[in-house]
């Protein structure tokens, strides 16, 4: 009888004893291991190429050194995409949540249609970002876009509001504020509902008014929510640069780049790797420093040991 | 009393009006695109409902390009990779929530981490290890570099912390292997939260755009985000029927998927908290 006959007349919990007389540990081990190849060789191996790869000199035998990083704190651009991509922290994270309060605030109470209100803010949020970019691009569009339509309505002269570098950056915060707002409110929705009743009857009962349960009661303990998706907001803004390609390409004039994209521009379009290696080092160093402040957050939230 | 109760009234009308405004404001521009896409191009922007309806935008645009091909790509992508995610997340979930081994506390660390980084941010490193891998211009190619989720990980070793012991232990006395255990009571018992998982996990790569970018060069593994953006903002300039038809293309399946699903979806994303 060969082994191959016998294989295929065992039922098959003989067939997967052996699997049963390996130890915990080992077998913990063995069914981490996809996992841990997959993650490594697509994130960890590759952070240190790319960590090495800055490292080497910005000509052919230059010695190993930080010449790569030096000339991408001199380069403009990269100055540029770097204070646009803190701009757009700075201004669309803080609205993004607001708006996202407001809007859980407003659909948490019960009227009619609720659900509809509840899709209408989320249902961005679903998009691709392709597909965002491609609506704003309409929208904007110069000739016939309704931006500049309300514009000459208001009595305010046309414009490519995506062509200019003044307004460029604010166009394309809108578009970013009108994708996240929706899903943050999904997570203040959330949040309002764990709220116990009891706490705003009992104001209502003290005679405070909306605004001043809204600051007391409401506010207050929605922080924890808002700490995390602050996070989130804030990782988002240096990971989302998909619009740019279909927008702006970085455009005018460089006016309205963003670090992700230079990455891309300077290792796809111009050929420079070991720049795009420093930039892209750069970058990675921001996202782990928010995951490890994420990372506390959470632990305080769940006890994940 | 009464007049109170009247002016409460009024504030709550005020209040729903308000929200009323604000929502429809929000779906306008999605709303206005989709309006624009079933119209004569010389008629789209008019609210005239009586005349100017077609599917002539649709259509050229459809034609300009392998869209057919563009789609079964995407499916190919999301539905695949969802699968592998959900197959080795839950292996390494089990491992975590079930065991205890040495390195788990820093095993979990690390993949803690990974949850920032995405695998589609070390655009050209990952560019070279897939290559690499002979796997360039292709569907896997593209998934591979995801196919180990660390979300996946986190939301399914959360789900599986609740497992009651119970469960657990009656499957022990009847001698159900490690593999049996997981199959017939962590699996059935979480199977919410693994839905919870596939849909994200759908909805966010039927959305990515960057990696599939970079990692394929022709139609055969083209994921439809990549498909259209060429025809969004061509050199020629922007027209109605491209934008509009084009947004079509791009956001339809997917919001229909989701309009179905919205609750579920809705729930999905609440859960996940931490994308």
């Amino acid at each position: 009888m060969t082994l191959e006959d016998s294989g295929f007349r065992l039922p098959r919990r003989r067939l997967l004893a052996p699997l049963g007389r390996i130890p915990d540990p080992v077998f913990a081990w063995l069914i981490l291991l996809p996992a841990l190849i997959g993650l490594s060789t697509f994130s960890i191996v590759p952070m240190a190429i790319g960590i090495w790869n800055s490292l080497q000199g910005a000509r052919s035998g230059e010695p190993m050194g930080l010449g790569q990083y030096q000339a991408m704190i001199g380069d403009p651009i990269f100055s540029t995409a770097l204070v646009n991509n803190l701009l757009f922290s700075v201004v669309t994270v803080p609205i993004s949540l607001a708006l996202a309060m407001l809007m859980a605030v407003l659909v948490n109470r019960r009227f009619h249609g609720r659900a509809l209100a509840r899709l209408a803010f989320f249902t961005p949020a679903m998009l691709p970002v392709v597909g965002a970019a491609s609506i704003w691009l309409f929208m904007y569009q110069p000739d016939f876009g309704v931006i500049n339509s309300l514009l000459e309505t208001l009595g305010l002269a046309r414009q490519n509001l995506l062509g200019q570098p003044s307004t460029v950056l604010p166009a394309l915060m809108v578009v970013m504020v009108w994708k996240e707002a929706g899903f943050f409110m999904l997570l203040y929705l959330a949040a309002l509902q764990s709220i116990p009743g009891e706490l705003n009857e009992a104001a209502v009962l003290e005679g405070a008014g909306g605004w001043y349960r809204f600051r007391r009661i409401t506010f207050p303990l929605l922080m924890p929510t808002t700490l995390f998706a602050l996070i989130i907001a804030v990782a988002n803004s240096f990971k989302h640069v998909d619009f740019l390609f279909v927008m702006t390409q970085g455009g005018p004039a460089n006016a309205s780049t963003l670090l992700l994209y230079h990455i891309w521009d300077t290792a796809f379009i111009q050929f420079r790797p070991g720049y795009a290696a420093a930039v892209s080092t750069f970058l990675v160093t921001i996202l782990v420093i928010l995951a490890v402040v994420q990372i506390r957050l959470l632990d305080r939230r769940i006890h994940y040991r | 009393m009464s007049a109170r109760f009247w002016m409460n009234r009024t504030t709550d009308a005020l209040g729903v009006l308000r929200t009323w405004l604000l929502a429809g404001i929000w779906i306008a521009p999605l709303a206005y695109v989709l309006w624009a896409s079933f119209r004569e191009p010389s008629v789209a922007l008019s609210l005239d409902i009586t005349r100017g309806w077609t599917f002539d935008n649709l259509v050229t645009v459809w034609n300009a390009a392998p869209f057919g091909r563009y789609y079964i790509n995407t499916a190919i992508l999301v539905l695949g990779l969802a699968a592998t995610q959900i197959v080795i997340g839950t292996l390494a979930a089990y491992a975590f929530a079930r065991f205890e081994f040495p390195g788990r506390e820093l095993l979990f660390l690390f993949v803690l981490i990974q949850l920032m980084i995405f695998p589609e941010i070390l655009l050209l490193e990952n560019f070279r290890i897939v290559s690499a891998l002979g796997l360039y211009n292709t569907i896997p190619g593209i998934g591979i570099v995801s196919a180990a989720s660390a979300f996946a990980i986190f939301l399914i070793r959360q789900a599986f912390r609740s497992v009651p012991k119970e469960l657990v232990e009656a499957a022990e006395v009847e001698g159900a292997s490690r593999l049996g255990i997981l199959w017939r009571v962590y699996i059935p018992v979480t199977r919410s939260s693994i839905a919870a998982f596939a849909l994200i996990s759908i909805s966010s790569h039927w959305n990515s755009f960057l990696w599939p970018l970079i990692i394929t060069r022709s139609p055969e593994a083209r994921p439809v985000t990549v498909g259209i953006a060429r025809y969004l903002a061509p050199d020629t300039g922007l027209s109605i029927t491209a934008l509009s038809a084009g947004t079509v293309i791009v956001v339809g399946p997917l919001l229909i998927f989701f309009l179905i699903f919205q609750k579920r979806f809705m729930q999905s994303f609440v859960r996940s908290e931490i994308v």
